[in-house]
């Protein structure tokens, strides 16, 4: 057995990680590429979203380097995502690729269901080093949050343009590879030194910028086209409103480990304006807008892929929660088509809006 | 004077308008219903929504600016989470009174009850309780005004069995029109498609009636009995959590398999999200049957009508010529 799985960002790393942990094989596709969507958006119908497209690229591009198995996590609504890895599977079928697919979703009736298919991918391994795998990928996911925060905040601030983006990608491989409990929490300390070592001017200003909106987006630098990058190359300090480590805990854990933090400050704060939830993270993108205005934030950036439904709910009324918490926010919209030097004018463009604002708000200040 | 209550002419208002509308009535309210659709209401809605959303909910937001030109004293927008235990409609469904709100200004009141019968079937009697109370303190009135809704409902959705489109049948629960005959068409085709989408006439332009007039009899997916529709859809891998997803793949795996009919047309609206889902799950499925026609149509503000009507024609022919090839005993199929 070969398993393999979609990508999204850095989700490899822990997915790959409490796999390994039960000595189970694993095919990893090619990172995330134009081929990857091209193929992907050829043979998915047309307004699928990005995410859907990218993961049958993934599942296509595995294939081809010998994958036999797809773990993926599914759902039960309300959006499409609960039914990718369905869609998906019978999409590579009519191609003649042979998958044998197991979804992690939470069970329609028993909880037998899902431990039988979690049985398919682990055999006959014991229950306690199952469990001892999912906390090994969990902490993990929370080595590869702790370099990537560091990189928000050194990014704007580097001396040598790159530099961070290089010990980024050093840290997170000092991560992937450790293969036990041990050398993951060596790893971790190993890869913040990396991180501490880029030279920084601690005393550049800098505006702080949080990007909100549709997960998989948000995750993905091919899906964003690496607008962490392009925002901290303009001297712009981000935050996300969600990490690999909470995505990991609600969809492959179902929401098991408790007390991580969570989403309910967003839900709270969303309250006035939106009081249902509505698939994917759309009450949460519209809660952040007040949590990042309260934390001095000078902006906020929704990024979502086209045709996203809980994102498009949210962008009605996002206008009202910008004015009502006095906010600039800007919606970025992801598609096959969207061009990355396109997205940086608008980016600019943004970013230039906040600093006169800042700058405004200063002179304003002065003159009390 | 009555209090008067706005109903958009659009999305569920073509599953439950018999319903709501009884239930106000009996509760001594006028009820006012959005003008058809045309030009001027679409473009409204275009105009005050955002781009992506689907056009549906674009022209939903038309009809709603379109009540409160009427001067109505509330809008009803239920938030339809849910219409069938364990299920979702749609996630656009769940925020639409969100957005509408938030979107538009000089509104009447909006009555946004939360309808969600995902996890309790009482959920509803509930929900409709709580609307009734904005009009009388009397219980009892209330729950005869639901029944009588809940009895409307069940004679439309009888009416949808036998046939009937539902302006028609609206037509015909209000006695201004006899229940028409159907007359004889040598083609029978299947038409699936949302609810709003396939029977809006300006949507969809008017492609039941211009069946009709090409000589094909329409049958939709609410002309199969619930039972029916379900059971073909638990043939999927993993049951649908879309009401009117599940409706349309059961319909259409329903179709495909049917000798009777001689054509499919599955009608999408642009950027639906579950469209783009159900949508493949039935054309895999016809495909892979490969016997029965079928014509994949999407619906966008730009869809011009000439460019339909010349497909709706060709499919026709093809699927008439089709036929003829049967008859005589050379079908290839
Ligand atoms: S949240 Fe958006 S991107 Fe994700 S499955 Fe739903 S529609 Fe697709
Ligand atoms: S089901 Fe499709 S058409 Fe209907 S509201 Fe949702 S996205 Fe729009």
């Amino acid at each position: 057995m070969k398993v393999t799985f979609p990508h999204m960002g850095n989700l490899y790393i822990c997915v790959k990680g409490m796999l390994e942990f039960l000595d189970i094989e694993v095919i990893l596709p090619p990172a995330s590429s134009k081929r990857t969507l091209t193929l992907g958006a050829k043979y998915s119908p047309e307004f699928a979203c990005m995410p859907l497209k990218l993961n049958l690229g993934n599942l296509i591009e595995a294939s081809e380097l010998g994958a036999d198995t797809i773990m993926m996590a599914g759902g039960c609504g309300p959006c499409r995502f609960g039914y990718y890895a369905q869609i998906e599977h019978s999409i590579l079928q009519d191609l003649g690729y042979k998958y044998n697919l197991v979804v992690l979703e939470p069970p329609e009736k028993h909880i037998t269901e899902l431990t039988s298919r979690v049985r398919q991918i682990t055999g006959k391994k014991s229950w306690w080093k199952v469990i001892q795998a999912i906390k090994y990928g969990y902490l993990k996911s929370r080595a590869v949050d702790e370099v990537e925060l560091m990189s928000f905040k050194i990014r704007p601030r580097e001396l040598v343009t790159g530099e961070t983006d290089r010990a980024l990608a050093e840290a997170l491989k000092e991560i992937d590879r450790a293969g036990n409990m041990q050398e993951l929490k060596l790893a971790e300390v190993r890869g913040k030194e990396i991180m501490n070592d880029v030279a920084v001017d601690s005393r550049r200003p800098v505006i702080k910028v949080a990007l909100t909106g549709e997960i998989f987006t948000l995750l993905e630098p091919f899906a964003n086209l690496n607008i962490e990058r392009h925002l901290g190359r303009l001297a712009v300090e981000v935050d996300r409103s969600i990490y690999l480590s909470e995505w990991i805990n609600d969809h492959l854990f179902m929401g098991l480990l408790k007390g991580i933090r969570s989403t309910k400050e967003y839900c709270r704060s969303a309250a006035p304006y939106l009081n249902h939830f509505v698939g994917g993270h759309g009450l949460e993108t519209v809660g952040s807008i007040p949590v990042y205005a309260r934390q001095g934030y000078a902006g906020v950036i929704q990024v979502f892929p086209f045709t996203c439904m809980p994102e498009i709910v949210a962008e009605s009324i996002l206008p009202k929660v910008s004015a009502a918490n006095d906010i600039p926010v800007m919606t970025l919209i992801m598609d096959e088509h969207t061009g990355e030097a396109g997205m940086v004018t608008r980016l600019e463009a943004f970013v230039d809006l906040l600093e006169r604002r800042q700058n405004r708000g200063y002179t304003m200040k002065n003159a009390k | 004077m009555p209090a008067g209550v706005g109903i958009p002419r659009a999305l569920l208002y073509y599953y439950y308008y018999p319903l709501w509308k009884e239930f106000f009535k009996t509760l001594g309210c006028e009820v006012i219903i959005s003008d058809k659709t045309n030009k001027a209401i679409l473009n409204d809605g275009l105009s005050h929504c955002v781009d992506e959303a689907c056009l549906p909910v674009k022209l939903a937001f038309g009809h709603v600016l379109n009540l409160a030109a009427k001067k109505v004293d509330y809008i009803f927008i239920p938030r339809l989470v849910s219409v069938a235990k364990g299920e979702y409609i749609c996630p656009k469904f769940l925020g639409f009174p969100d957005m509408v709100k938030h979107s538009l200004t000089g509104l009447p009141e909006i009555i946004d009850v939360t309808i969600n019968m995902r996890l309790k079937h009482r959920e509803l009697s509930k929900a409709y309780t709580q609307v009734g109370k904005l009009f009388t303190g009397n219980r009892v009135k209330i729950w005869q005004a639901y029944r009588r809704g809940e009895k409307a409902l069940k004679r439309y959705n009888q009416l949808l069995l036998e046939g009937c489109l539902p302006e028609e049948a609206f037509a015909v629960m209000e006695g201004k029109q006899k229940q028409s005959k159907l007359n004889s068409h040598d083609l029978k085709i299947a038409v699936i498609g949302h609810p709003y989408n396939i029977y809006d006439p300006y949507i969809s332009m008017n492609i039941i009636k211009r069946l009709n007039s090409m000589g094909a009899r329409v049958v939709t997916a609410d002309q199969l009995p619930e039972e029916v529709v379900r059971r073909e859809a638990a043939n999927l891998p993993k049951k649908l959590f879309w009401t009117l997803g599940q409706r349309m793949v059961g319909a259409g795996y329903s179709f495909v398999k049917d000798n009777n009919i001689d054509g499919i047309i599955n009608i999408v609206a642009f950027a639906c999200g579950p469209d783009s889902m159900t949508g493949e799950l039935i054309a895999r499925s016809s495909r892979k049957a490969g016997q029965t026609p079928f014509l994949n149509l999407t619906l966008d503000e730009h869809t011009g009508e000439a460019g339909v009507v010349t497909r709706i024609e060709a499919f026709l022919d093809m699927v008439r010529w089709k036929k003829s090839q049967q008859a005589a005993g050379l079908g290839s199929a």
